[in-house]
């Protein structure tokens, strides 16, 4: 029998923490992320979880210990956001370059500067290539769904790699929502128990890792960290459709919502599809032909399944909530129209970037680019690609 | 920890094997295996590494010259990295996954430029913390894997790659931290400084203890670097015997608070012995630069008088 409550998206992973009991978790305070270990402590406090905890003194030790940890056997994770995890950055590469499925609750926040502590994804974005999977929430319900499913993932002997996942700052994190948790029980057969193959504390069995590779070895190294990521996507599909037959809900790599008829598509991550999905119900209201194409997995990032699912619209808008400073567009754009121009879906595109460090997204922006999408197919009109919406006028 | 018969100690299996590829003569492996001989044995361990010379040359891939289970993560976290191995042992053990009977010690090596420098946070903290390990130092004052750059280990007016001997320039500036007495006032149970004697029966005895004392400990080693130093490589034992017997490297160590000298020179000697058989060195024995050796003799008394007042008022 499932249960009910009323939970933030922080909330709802540190109570899918407890329900997984892992084996150690280090971690250090960063807003807004800081509640999960916040909380996780308190269970740790009142007996009600024994993971060991330890309170590390900067998120660039939270990651080291955590590679150690794993290194040794112990299933391992950490929480962060931000700046946190810029700090973690060549600890992030080394989790993945060791093959060590390290799990990371993320809690999207603007990077520096200005320092702002409010949502968008240039954390996460800018380490969308340090080999780690990348798993994004919509809602506190999928923050809490992505997690359950994030050592099944990552601990699977075809991927042995370390996962993000992703729930947008204050938005998701703090705003509270119903939410349906599963069982302990539940959570914990399907988690199960972790048998890595080799590790440290093997007694009789040393090994030793984090070699020095000259250039005869290291080439094939990462050829098969790649190799790796490109076989998640069928463990994330598998492990997705056994909660979903479990559990009675979720995704694979993306949600299509109302996109098999759509003439136009909105194309976009975390909380803000919420938002997008509304909008396209008004919009569907007065027969606009409107869907929302919310991707949920952005590492590994499924090129060919985007563009088999968008090849039938006419035009898609492509939302990115991070800058890349490249002059050109956001990652997801650069991303997306690659994988179109791949499969030869020759659609119109624009690229827009919304929602920096904490600005609002409404369904009057969704609007706004809808009727842009329709201008251009209809009127021939040439938008300016790489634009930003709800900025503030310059006058 | 009483009887001490150098014979039987160097008579126990090697747990750093040969094979590696570290420089003959190389004063960190000197202590790597003098620190591993303490071990127990029967007792497995897991080793730490920062990256360096002795991680570059010790484990390049297919092969591990590492007996024991070992983890090399990066330059600035060897703290960090055996404080979870540590947390792990301790989840592990707690929730059955190990057998009973079974015991591991956490050792980690870093270079100077690893633990004084880039890696201090990370030490610092898991001291504080106090995971059941050692951190060791071993100490060859400069960073030697790059190149011969200056740390904050670096003695006073060593010539360095980035502090280099010139027509305006005596060498490094400044004198080096003094980092044994700094984690000493962590308060964690053990902290000692040591290097190599004949009888290598102070590395041992303080190493022994360091792994078998309970909580956080450090070992902060003099290793001397023939390339670095630029000595003859045959003489390392002949230096280390005169960086203690000019007190510039006081064997001392810090049990539970309480400081304690583990070797004071029948006659101290003065500091030109010491600086004399190093290359690094070499300007200050030039004619005008009397001065320069007159302040480094002023600052080794300085410290020297300093460490006797901790070690007596106890």
């Amino acid at each position: 029998m499932a249960k009910k409550d009323r939970m933030s998206g922080n909330e709802a992973v540190a109570y899918a923490i407890k329900q997984i009991n892992p084996d150690v978790m280090p971690a250090f305070p960063i807003t807004p992320s800081t509640e999960i270990p916040q909380m996780v402590s308190t269970y740790i406090a009142n007996g009600e979880i024994d993971t060991e905890f330890i309170p590390v003194e900067s998120e660039h030790s939270s990651m080291s210990a955590a590679i150690g940890s794993e290194a040794a056997g112990a299933r391992s994770l950490t929480a962060t956001s931000s700046a946190g995890l810029a700090f973690m950055w060549e600890e992030l590469l080394l989790a993945a370059s060791n093959r060590l499925p390290v799990a990371l609750a993320l809690v999207n926040r603007t990077l520096s500067g200005p320092i702002n502590i409010n949502c968008d994804h240039s954390d996460s974005m800018a380490a969308r290539d340090v080999g780690w999977i990348q798993i994004y929430a919509e809602t506190n319900q999928e923050a809490y769904d992505n997690f359950i499913q994030a050592y099944p993932i990552a601990e699977d002997v075809r991927v042995h790699l370390p996962i993000m996942i992703c729930q947008d700052g204050f938005i998701t994190s703090h705003a509270v929502m119903n939410i349906e948790l599963i069982e302990d029980e539940d959570v914990k057969e399907f988690v199960g128990e972790y048998k890595p193959e080799e590790f440290l504390l093997n007694p009789g069995k040393p090994i030793a890792v984090g070699p020095y590779s000259v250039s005869n070895y290291a080439m094939e190294a990462r050829k098969n960290q790649a190799l790796a990521m490109e076989n998640s996507k069928e463990v994330i599909l598998e492990v997705a459709k056994k909660f979903k037959d479990r559990f009675g809900r979720g995704v694979g790599l993306f949600e299509e919502y109302r996109t098999e008829d759509a003439d136009y598509i909105m194309l976009i991550m975390g909380s803000a599809a919420g938002t997008a999905k509304e909008a396209v119900d008004n919009l569907r209201d007065k027969g606009i032909k409107a869907g929302v194409l919310k991707l949920r997995v952005f590492r590994p990032f499924p090129a060919e399944e985007i563009a088999e699912a968008l090849k039938n619209c006419k035009a898609v808008a492509i939302m990115d909530r991070t800058e890349s400073y490249n002059a050109h567009g956001g990652p997801l754009a650069s991303e997306v129209l690659a994988g179109l121009y791949r499969s030869k879906v020759n659609i119109e595109t624009v690229s827009y970037t919304y929602g920096l460090a904490g600005r609002d997204f409404t369904v009057d922006s969704v609007y706004e680019i809808f009727d842009e999408l329709q201008a251009v197919v209809n009127d021939g009109f040439k938008p300016v690609q790489h634009r930003y919406i709800g900025l503030r006028t310059c006058e | 920890m009483s009887s001490y018969n150098l014979k039987e100690v160097m008579n126990k299996p090697e747990r750093l094997a040969p094979g590696h590829r570290m420089c003959a003569g190389c004063g960190a492996t000197i202590g790597v295996r003098a620190v591993l001989r303490a071990l127990h044995e029967g007792d497995q361990a897991v080793i730490g590494n920062a990256t360096g010379c002795l991680e570059v040359s010790s484990f390049m891939y297919p092969y591990t010259a590492w007996e024991d289970s070992y983890i090399h993560n990066a330059f600035e976290n060897a703290g960090a990295t055996l404080g979870g191995v540590e947390t792990a042992y301790k989840a592990l053990k707690k929730r059955g996954r190990l057998p009973e009977d079974v015991n591991y010690k956490f050792i980690t090596f870093g270079g100077d430029g690893g633990t004084y420098d880039i890696g201090f946070q990370s030490l610092s903290g898991a001291m504080e913390r106090g995971h059941d390990m050692v951190y060791v130092c071993y100490d060859n004052g400069a960073y030697m894997n790059t190149g011969i750059q200056r740390s904050s280990a670096t003695p006073r007016f060593a010539d360095t790659t980035t502090t280099p001997v010139g027509k305006v320039s005596d060498g490094k500036l400044q004198s080096r931290k003094d980092l044994a007495s700094i984690i000493a006032e962590h308060n964690v149970p053990y902290v000692a400084q040591t290097t190599f004697t004949r009888d290598f029966k102070d590395i041992h005895f303080k190493s022994e203890k360091a792994i078998y004392t309970e909580g956080a400990c450090f070992l902060n080693v003099l290793a001397p670097c023939p390339r670095g130093w630029r000595y003859d490589t045959a003489e390392v034992m002949k230096i280390c015997q005169l960086a203690i017997d000019t007190c510039y490297w006081p064997m001392f160590e810090v049990e539970e608070g309480k400081w304690r000298l583990t070797y004071e020179p029948k006659k101290k000697l003065p500091i030109e012995d010491f600086l004399k058989e190093q290359g690094r060195f070499k300007h200050l024995f030039k004619p005008g630069n009397e001065e320069l050796l007159v302040q480094f003799q002023e600052e080794v008394d300085r410290r020297w008088e300093d460490l006797q007042y901790k070690c007596n008022k106890n």
